[in-house]
């Protein structure tokens, strides 16, 4: 089984160095596409190769790049940046790849900025990420002594910088066009969509912002080719995926697997199975702005397509367990809460429903809800979701909200009518 | 107002941007950096030296969660209380170090020494509970472990 991305990754080791990343074939792939390729072909490659995003709305990465003018004005910049804003709850992926191997994004950047033609290039760090900064620094530095950054890239004519953002805390900076406007210095709000980033973004130039699994791939898909990339998932969707587990399971972690795999073997042959003595009552496949899926759904194959015709979404592809020892109010209290406080306050649905939400949800928890509760949040959930709101952060949480309702529903009825939580 | 160290800071972030004002979250982390926190007063210097009003500054600074607008002890505890480490048991955690220290989420000890945060998710997860104190990440934390920890922090 191949494992492209994380070969090289060794947990609680010192990331790769330049010298020993280039030994095991690092900064070949820039290399063949500098030498033998047009931007356009690059990005026809990617396109072809049918690689998804991985940030979680799996949007297909060569056609996002597509978008971008070509045949503008070159003086003036576009930009590539990297969404490494990782803060989706029970996430934690991108960490993996940026600590162990900051040099495969940064080979990926490189050629992806080659691509769309873009001369400038930053990631957009979640602050408290400080070793894969540390790392990331470190990197770039030996990156551009090498002149794979800076003028002139191995004689291409193509000129690239690349700096790093550490940011200042908020999950609305992770949606593409808040994440602009944090950039540029502001407040992280979400912009109108048209126009898309790719044709006027960053200081209103074309701009792509992919995720850091993402851009993680691109050298791999250079050197091996779309076909290689689509044998490696099980569904013919294309490439492996990080797959994580956290919760009351024997071995929680985080492990590159073909795309594809069941929600069983993930859970029971890689995360060991349920803890001793706490039994499987559900999960969110991938962060916290996911349905719930539950016991029947355990051999839903864990890809873009399979697990949202099951209801809910791949997203990040890092599944959180709920188990029988958890209350499922508590857990979804618990989201809201998050989503809610992390609300930018834009929009009225959003800004309004999410602190209804949870001040009901509190109530419920502590034995003082109401039964009328149930259908109000069921007509919050409809009324944040798509379609109402101006981004996507309040439908987002509305999945684990009305999925929650839906599969545990006479949880919260034993809350209100008990007057007590069952689990305290 | 601002110290030249300061200034010659900002004055390095203005320089790889367009216009100065997008360097408002560069200088108010610089300044906070320095002092610990954003004042009124820090507000209206960087307003000054970025040319935009001082409301527009306080708008961002209030924004972030990490751009703290009141003075904060000499150390940051920021416990994680999302999902994940709810259901691995964060809140005991929290219970101890708010009963150790004397104060809840959002306070700050009489000696100044520590303020207590809650902060999102930190994506240690397969690792949980998990905090951060000042710079340093703590994973697979129990009860036990907190008392030598917090030694390290004067």
């Amino acid at each position: 089984m191949e494992r492209p991305l994380t070969k090289y990754i060794t947990p609680g080791s010192i990331a790769y160095n330049l010298e020993d990343y280039k030994k095991v074939g690092g900064y070949a792939g820039l290399k063949k596409a500098m030498k033998n390729m047009t931007p356009a072909e690059v990005t026809s490659l990617v396109k072809g190769s049918n690689l998804l995003g991985r940030g979680g709305a799996g949007f297909p990465t060569g056609v996002k790049w597509s978008l971008v003018p070509m045949n503008g004005d070159d003086s003036k910049p576009k930009y590539l940046i990297c969404n490494a804003d990782e803060m989706e709850p029970g996430t934690f992926k991108d960490r993996y790849l940026l600590e162990g191997n900051p040099h495969q994004l940064i080979e990926g950047m490189i050629i992806s900025a080659y691509a769309i033609r873009a001369e400038k290039a930053y990631i957009f760090l979640r602050w408290a990420y400080k070793k894969a900064e540390a790392g990331l620094r470190t990197a770039i530095n030996e990156a551009y002594k090498a002149g794979y950054l800076g003028k002139n890239i191995l004689g291409s004519g193509f000129n690239l910088e690349l700096h790093v953002h550490s940011s200042a805390g908020r999950y609305i900076c992770g949606e593409e066009t808040a994440l602009l406007n944090s950039l540029e210095g502001k407040r992280a709000l979400p912009r109108t969509k048209p126009p898309f980033p790719a044709v006027s973004g960053l200081f209103g130039r074309p701009t792509v912002v992919n995720n850091v699994e993402t851009l993680s791939w691109i050298s791999h898909i250079v050197e091996n080719g779309a076909d290689w990339f689509k044998g490696l998932s099980l569904t013919g969707t294309g490439g492996t995926k990080l797959y994580g587990v956290s919760g009351k399971v024997k071995n929680p972690g985080i492990w590159e697997l073909p795309l594809g795999i069941t929600m069983r073997e993930l859970l029971e042959e890689h995360a060991g199975g349920m803890a001793t003595g706490h039994k499987f009552r559900g999960a969110l496949p991938g962060g916290a702005s996911t349905d719930f899926l539950i016991e029947e759904h355990l051999d839903v194959k864990m890809d873009f397509t399979t697990v949202a015709a099951a209801g809910s979404r791949l997203g990040t592809g890092t599944m959180i367990v709920l188990d029988d020892k958890t209350c499922p109010v508590a857990f979804v209290h618990n989201v809201e809460r998050f989503f809610a406080l992390e609300s930018c306050g834009w929009c009225t649905p959003c800004r309004e429903g999410l602190p209804w939400v949870e001040k009901m949800l509190a109530s419920i928890e502590e034995g003082t809800g109401k039964m009328e509760y149930l259908d109000l949040l069921k007509f919050n959930a409809k009324y944040m979701g798509p379609g109402n709101t101006f981004c996507a952060h309040a439908p987002g949480a509305a999945e684990p909200l009305q999925s929650g309702l839906k599969y545990f529903y006479d949880d919260f009825v034993e809350h209100i009518t008990g007057k007590k939580c069952p689990w305290k | 107002m601002l110290t030249e160290e300061e200034k010659k800071e900002i004055q390095k972030e203005v320089k790889q941007y367009p216009y100065p004002a997008v360097a408002c979250i560069d200088a108010l982390k610089i300044v906070q950096q320095h002092r610990g926190w954003i004042s009124d007063e820090s507000v209206k210097d960087i307003a000054q030296v970025l040319r935009i009003s001082s409301e527009e500054v306080d708008s961002v600074a209030t924004f972030y969660s990490r751009i703290y607008r009141k003075p904060v002890g000499r150390n940051v505890i920021l416990i994680c209380d999302s999902v994940s480490c709810m259901i691995m048991g964060y809140e005991s955690l929290y219970q101890y170090i708010s009963k150790k220290l004397g104060i809840s989420f959002g306070g700050t000890s009489s000696d100044r020494r520590f303020t207590l945060l809650p902060i999102s998710c930190l994506g240690d997860c397969d690792n949980a509970p998990v905090m951060i104190i000042n710079n340093d990440h703590f994973n697979r934390l129990t009860i036990e472990k907190i008392d030598e920890l917090l030694e390290h922090y004067k």
